[in-house]
């Protein structure tokens, strides 16, 4: 039996800290926060603490909002582009339970802080936004080399010569670049990043944007960032285009549009519905939401 | 974080939770006692203190009952509770010859000074079932505890032993200790970035999963490696915590953990002046887990080989492969997060081959 001990524990853990961590870490965060918007697509290794949701899931991420987030702070977070998919809405609970005072919402534009996983919202993203990613592998490198101490001697040569190898090989194979989610991309002329799994679609949104792009990858410890008004460049060859998600029907040619909303420019999800037809949506819930509120204003 | 009310998803979780602990509740068991885990089940309950980074036995047990018993998951637990505690500071080395031995053996030599000392294992026991435990009541329990102390003279056994590997120093056939006063790396606080030194090595394994560390060990045992140990000495006890006191700076003792030591002798290689001496590797972790002591000391020797000879010839010798992937918590939640959605990047995969058909079905209606 521990009789004191229990008593302490249940005294003390019955609430936590607002933010759940500890001030250190928090500070430890804000520092590395700094330095990553400093050398911009630089991963800067930080002490990634547990958090209370498993690795994989978006600690990274959470660990940056909660470093961010003080009370005056108004919080989104989707997933798959989401509000109401199972891992957002488990994120928004432990925000909503370890941090008292900051607003949720489900609108884009009323965000100060936007937590993601896979997306960037389609409503462009102003000054006093931030959009923090989470980020399963924080290193483009990785596909080509797999020991961590070489990609960071490569990263800081700015030798990126095999993964152009790789994107000659996927043409020379496919006459295609087959990349389709975690498109390397160049920051600011040096560092090539890894963008996170978000589609190709949502790359260029990265470049020259008034928002500021911070990636958290807990398992993997690392936090990095594209500042505003900064060069964000997907690598690929002079002659062979980079192309985005085209959403074309193979037969008729056209794009396929919302089914909600009728957007004709926005990234959809597919899914087949119940009859096994083929079905098309705005993956951007907020977007769509919003869009239809417009459009119902104006009726 | 005010509460914002959405469909699907939250009341999915929700409901989903409630159903996790209704099975727990549903049927004709008992609620599970935080003691009956801690006693009873000392040998998992280990697992997840050490795993779990956090010596907090009370924990360790709530732990394992609320992850309904699933280690991985209960080591999670006491991992993201340690992260909303601030570092305090830090001690002086601890020296486990002070510790209150519970069990002690050297596979080096037929007879140590102090004694082989069994204690509680399961090594030789037949794994027959004893179907008699199927059915047992508080009272057998009196009876196996009455037997065990009743005929048991007191202070017969001393309460610290000498290390066998003391003998194998006096005699110059192992390096003598190094004292070191590098600071430990602290890997709560740093990120490993290679090199590491070898006291974050250590630390990351005494807390990695004993499954993981056992593969990787058992890769170099059968030959991927050649570590060969032996096993100089393996220990199991309390180990007082000494702590500079808050005012005078005076190391106190502020408790005891159970600690699980093993230091293994590895073949002999050659020193600066010439002679060569015994090599060693160490392992250490919370909690009595003999195995993850021993496949740890073998991994930190393997690592160790390799960076004597400047070359890695096999997955266990190499520092990245083995500390990367060793840390239970983040590889089962990796492993776990596909079955989270993923289906934009589903979507821009589809994107991509449907792309790379459309060009080899232009390929095959060109004319040649």
């Amino acid at each position: 039996m521990h009789p004191v001990d229990t008593m302490g524990q249940t005294r003390e853990g019955a609430t936590y800290g607002f933010a759940f961590l500890d001030e250190d870490a928090k500070r430890e965060l804000r520092r590395a926060i700094f330095k990553a918007v400093c050398i911009p697509g630089h991963q800067v290794p930080y002490a990634s603490r547990e958090m209370p949701i498993a690795r994989g899931f978006g600690t990274g991420g959470m660990q940056l909002t909660l470093a961010l987030l003080g009370p005056d702070d108004t919080c989104k977070v989707i997933d798959q582009g989401a509000d109401d998919s199972v891992n957002a809405a488990n994120i928004r609970n432990f925000f909503a339970l370890t941090c008292p005072g900051v607003t949720g919402t489900l609108r884009t534009e009323a965000a100060s802080v936007i937590q993601t996983r896979h997306r960037i919202p389609e409503l462009p993203l102003r000054a006093d936004q931030i959009l923090v990613f989470q980020v399963p592998y924080p290193d483009p490198l990785v596909v080509v080399e797999a020991n961590a101490a070489k990609r960071r001697r490569m990263h800081g040569r700015a030798d990126y010569a095999r993964l152009w190898v790789k994107l000659y090989e996927d043409m020379v194979a496919f006459d295609e670049i087959t990349i389709s989610h975690r498109y390397p991309t160049r920051i600011n002329g040096h560092y090539i990043i890894d963008p996170s799994p978000i589609p190709r679609f949502d790359v260029p949104k990265l470049h020259q944007a008034e928002c500021l792009y911070l990636f958290g990858a807990g398992r993997e410890k690392r936090i990095y960032a594209v500042p505003p008004h900064t060069d964000a460049v997907p690598i690929t060859f002079n002659d062979v285009a980079f192309a985005v998600e085209n959403f074309r029907d193979k037969t008729t040619g056209q794009r396929h549009v919302c089914r909600r909303c009728g957007a004709d420019d926005s990234f959809l999800d597919e899914f087949p519905d119940n009859d096994g037809a083929r079905v098309f949506q705005c993956s951007d819930a907020a977007w769509c939401d919003m869009r239809l509120d417009r459009r119902e204003a104006a009726e | 974080m005010a509460y914002v009310a959405i469909r699907g998803g939250a009341d999915a979780i929700k409901g989903s939770a409630r159903l996790m602990d209704a099975l727990r509740a549903m049927g004709q068991s008992a609620p599970l006692e935080l003691d009956q885990i801690e006693r009873q089940m000392p040998l998992l309950h280990s697992k997840v203190l050490s795993e779990g980074s956090l010596y907090h036995p009370r924990l360790a047990s709530l732990a394992l009952k609320q992850s309904l018993g699933d280690s991985l998951e209960a080591a999670f637990f006491l991992r993201a509770y340690r992260s909303t505690k601030p570092r305090l500071g830090e001690t002086a080395p601890h020296d486990t010859r002070t510790m209150r031995v519970v069990r002690r053996v050297s596979a080096a030599f037929k007879d140590i000074p102090g004694g082989q000392m069994l204690g509680a294992t399961p090594d030789y026991l037949h794994r027959l079932f004893r179907f008699d435990l199927m059915d047992e009541g508080p009272e057998t329990f009196d009876q196996i505890t009455r037997d065990w102390f009743g005929n048991r003279p007191n202070g017969e056994t001393p309460l610290t032993f000498p290390k066998v590997l003391d003998t194998l120093r006096a005699e110059g056939l192992l390096a003598p200790l190094a004292d070191s006063d590098e600071a430990p790396f602290d890997i709560t606080r740093e990120p490993l970035i290679f090199p590491v030194p070898r006291s974050a090595q250590l630390a990351t394994m005494a807390r990695g999963e004993t499954g993981g560390l056992l593969a990787l060990a058992y890769s170099n045992m059968r030959g991927y490696g050649d570590v060969h140990p032996t096993v100089g000495e393996l220990r199991v006890g309390y180990v007082p915590v000494m702590v500079p006191h808050p005012v005078t700076g005076k190391p106190m003792e502020a408790g005891e953990v159970l600690v699980t030591e093993c230091e293994i002798v590895a073949m002999f290689e050659k020193t600066d002046d010439g002679a060569p001496v015994f090599t060693l590797g160490y392992g250490a972790c919370f909690g009595h887990n003999e195995v993850k002591a021993i496949a740890m000391a073998v991994l930190d020797r393997a690592i160790s080989v390799a960076k004597d000879k400047g070359r890695i010839a096999n997955p266990s010798e190499d520092p990245e492969f083995v500390l990367l992937h060793v840390d239970g918590i983040e590889s089962m939640g990796f492993c776990t997060h596909y079955k989270m959605p993923h289906y934009v990047t589903f979507q821009s995969d589809m994107d991509r081959l449907r792309a790379a058909r459309g060009k080899a079905e232009e390929a095959a209606d060109a004319p040649r």
